[in-house]
């Protein structure tokens, strides 16, 4: 046993090891040393008595705390009345001894089974020699150290987000000169993950907000007698914003943390790197066909949105303010333009660049722990819709610039 | 050391849907014995540690543990019962949102009463005793090492100076240097506090140099019990394939070397 010893266990361990190998027999011991028995668990007290500290019955660590270590001087400290010892009592032992040799006093415990006498032993030898409490305080040089690697990282973060876009596109321009290269497969695939399964979703929350248009908006125009306009506020805030808008938060939602998920679980399990070996590259493999799927996959979600809003808003209008199928179709094609749509659908492969390429990026940051798995997944989404929505902003002054 | 087993399973069936991992299995474990369960995969050594510490329903048998039956104690007995045993999963399972400090932490923190400061001192004692540096104690687990990880398991499992030890395959995925290490500092760690331990493994190495009795699970039961030397005897196919093979040589012939 002893001999397995030359390795990383230091030498406190191996004089461990020596105190304890002495004694051959401790397992018959072991019935009556029970060293936590939760039940019938009596408190252990300290006393001084004529010059000797005296322990006394179970030194356990749901007692250890009443135990006055702190107080009084003795030269011998007696353990023989001890029923049960455990760590935490032995290291309320050697605390006190410690307390002692450090007042100039050279203090014997005596009493002690083998069994107690092994556990001091090795209480003594683990102790740390004081209490470090080194806890630092937060100054306000740390917080504006802490703001900036924040700003610094941000940087270093959108650097490499632009980066990988470039990496992205240039293997796309890659593929478009050796279309053999092109995985249909994948591509098809992720177009029903990311498109056709998704309509459900994107139907009902396009209906539903085209429903709260045409209510919201008749409770006030209705006060004017402008109740016909319903038609062109529904129609134009969904074919220009709403629409699109929405339909990339939930994609976003939906298919950007999916993509950081499922790359990052793969570099998690170093499936990524295993792919760079065999000499694929993972941006064509894995990122490209999703990040393809997408561009051809949210427009059409944008034009099913824009049917169920429209749908939504002609039905509550017909409900709330009477105004009928027949009259919401013909306003709506002699008073909105058709640039509305177009403004719309201009917006969504730029959304769903955004999207795809964010969602590969995180999941391709994750490293091996789960922890960052989930992180990054949250981060992915947050970001995204971010970016979805700042791209909104600036196509919107760029759109009112150009008259459009 | 013949009185009562410390934990004693009884006629236990384990199933996951029609696949039955158990079938009226029997075990005893002596107070202060150092149990190695073997087995092939997929035998149910981990689910045998899971229905003995209660996380797992078996669908019949009987399993007690200090004279207390695990599967039909309340709430309470159960909490009771928990304090007297701790479990080392494999790599470790610490909490990952927590220092390995508040990680020895944690059970004092949920269990006991104890002031910040006693808990700290005795987290400290606990990691130095496992051999873990000082300066592990403010590390996340991320940025342990697997060994260490497994280290840092061991001392939140006997923070609470637990009377049994569970040990989920404890050496595996370490070198070689690293499981002797553990596996000196779990005989260590028995002695000094008084352990039983029961521990899974495969590890043939770990088996000859700590386990007082080897437990041999196959065919849904315990086809063996029994010292190292009684393995070497007993004729079953899958029993003479494990405890004579190369593997096997090689470990008795270091064993003997040593």
């Amino acid at each position: 046993m002893i001999t397995v010893l030359n390795c990383e266990i230091s030498s406190r361990s191996l004089t461990l090891i020596k105190s304890v190998a002495v004694r051959k027999v401790y397992v018959g011991k072991m019935t009556t040393l029970s060293p936590l028995s939760a039940n019938n668990a009596t408190s252990g007290t300290l006393s001084v008595v004529d010059g000797v500290f005296v322990f006394e019955g179970d030194v356990l660590i749901s007692t250890v705390e009443r135990l006055n270590i702190g107080t009084g001087l003795a030269e011998a400290i007696d353990l023989s009345r001890v029923k049960r010892l455990d760590t935490a009592g032995a290291w309320a032992v050697v605390s006190l001894e410690r307390r002692l040799k450090s007042a100039g006093l050279f203090p014997s415990i005596t009493g002690t089974s083998q069994m107690q006498a092994d556990l001091i032993e090795t209480l003594r030898q683990n102790m740390p020699e004081a209490d470090q409490h080194n806890i630092r305080h937060l100054t306000l040089a740390d917080r504006f150290e802490a703001i900036g690697r924040l700003a610094v990282s941000s940087v270093q973060k959108a650097m490499a987000l632009v980066g990988f876009l470039g990496q992205v596109v240039a293997t796309i321009m890659g593929l478009i000169v050796r279309p053999s290269r092109i995985r249909w497969t994948a591509i098809v695939h992720h177009m029903q993950q990311v498109g056709l399964n998704a309509v459900p979703i994107v139907s009902l929350m396009a209906f539903l907000i085209g429903v709260v248009l045409a209510f919201q908006g008749a409770a006030q125009l209705r006060q004017f007698g402008a109740e016909v306009f319903v038609v062109d506020l529904i129609a134009i805030s969904i074919l220009r914003e709403l629409g699109i808008l929405l339909t990339a938060i939930i994609v976003a939602g939906r298919s950007g943390s999916a993509f950081t998920a499922a790359i990052g679980s793969m570099k998690m399990r170093e499936e990524i790197d295993a792919m760079r070996t065999l000499g694929l590259d993972p941006v064509e493999v894995l990122v490209v066909p999703r990040v393809v799927a997408l561009i051809i996959m949210l427009p059409v979600l944008g034009v099913i949105a824009n049917l169920a809003g429209l749908v939504g808003g002609a039905m509550m209008s017909w409900i709330e303010l009477g105004v009928s199928p027949g009259v919401f179709q013909s306003r709506l094609a002699s008073n909105t333009g058709v640039w509305h749509l177009g403004v719309g659908m201009l917006k969504a492969p730029f959304f769903a660049l955004i999207i795809g390429i964010v969602g590969c990026f995180e999941g391709m940051q994750v490293k091996g722990n789960a922890e960052s798995l989930g992180h990054l997944t949250s981060t992915s989404v947050v970001l995204s819709i971010f970016l979805v929505i700042t791209a909104d902003a600036m196509f919107s002054i760029f759109f009112a610039v150009m008259g459009v | 050391m013949l009185d009562d087993p410390i934990i004693s399973v009884r006629g236990l069936v384990t199933r996951f849907g029609k696949h039955t991992v158990h079938d009226g299995l029997d075990l005893d474990v002596q107070r202060g014995e150092i149990i190695g369960i073997v087995g092939g995969s997929g035998t149910g050594k981990s689910v045998l540690l899971h229905a003995v510490v209660g996380l797992l329903k078996p669908a019949a048998g009987q399993i007690t543990v200090f004279g207390e039956n695990v599967r039909d104690t309340g709430a309470d007995d159960y909490r009771r019962l928990r304090k007297r045993w701790g479990v080392m999963f494999q790599d470790g399972a610490l909490f990952s949102s927590l220092n390995v400090q508040q990680n020895v932490e944690a059970p004092m923190r949920e269990q006991l009463d104890l002031s910040p400061a006693t808990r700290a001192a005795l987290a400290a004692i606990k990691v130095r005793m496992v051999g873990l540096p000082e300066n592990a104690l403010q590390k996340m687990p991320s940025e342990l090492s697997g060994g260490m990880r497994k280290r840092a398991g061991f001392a939140r499992a006997i923070a609470l100076d637990p009377e049994i030890v569970f040990l989920d395959e404890p050496t595996a995925g370490l070198d070689p240097i690293g499981a002797a290490a553990f596996d000196t500092l779990t005989a260590q760690l028995r002695r000094a506090l008084g352990l039983t331990v029961f521990l899974v493994t495969h590890d043939l190495d770990s088996l000859h140099a700590i386990c007082d009795r080897i437990a041999v699970l196959a065919e849904g039961r315990v086809l063996a019990t029994g010292t190292m030397a009684q393995m070497q005897d007993i004729d079953h196919p899958w029993v003479q394939a494990y405890f004579k093979g190369p593997r096997a040589r090689a470990a008795l012939a270091q064993k003997e070397a040593s």
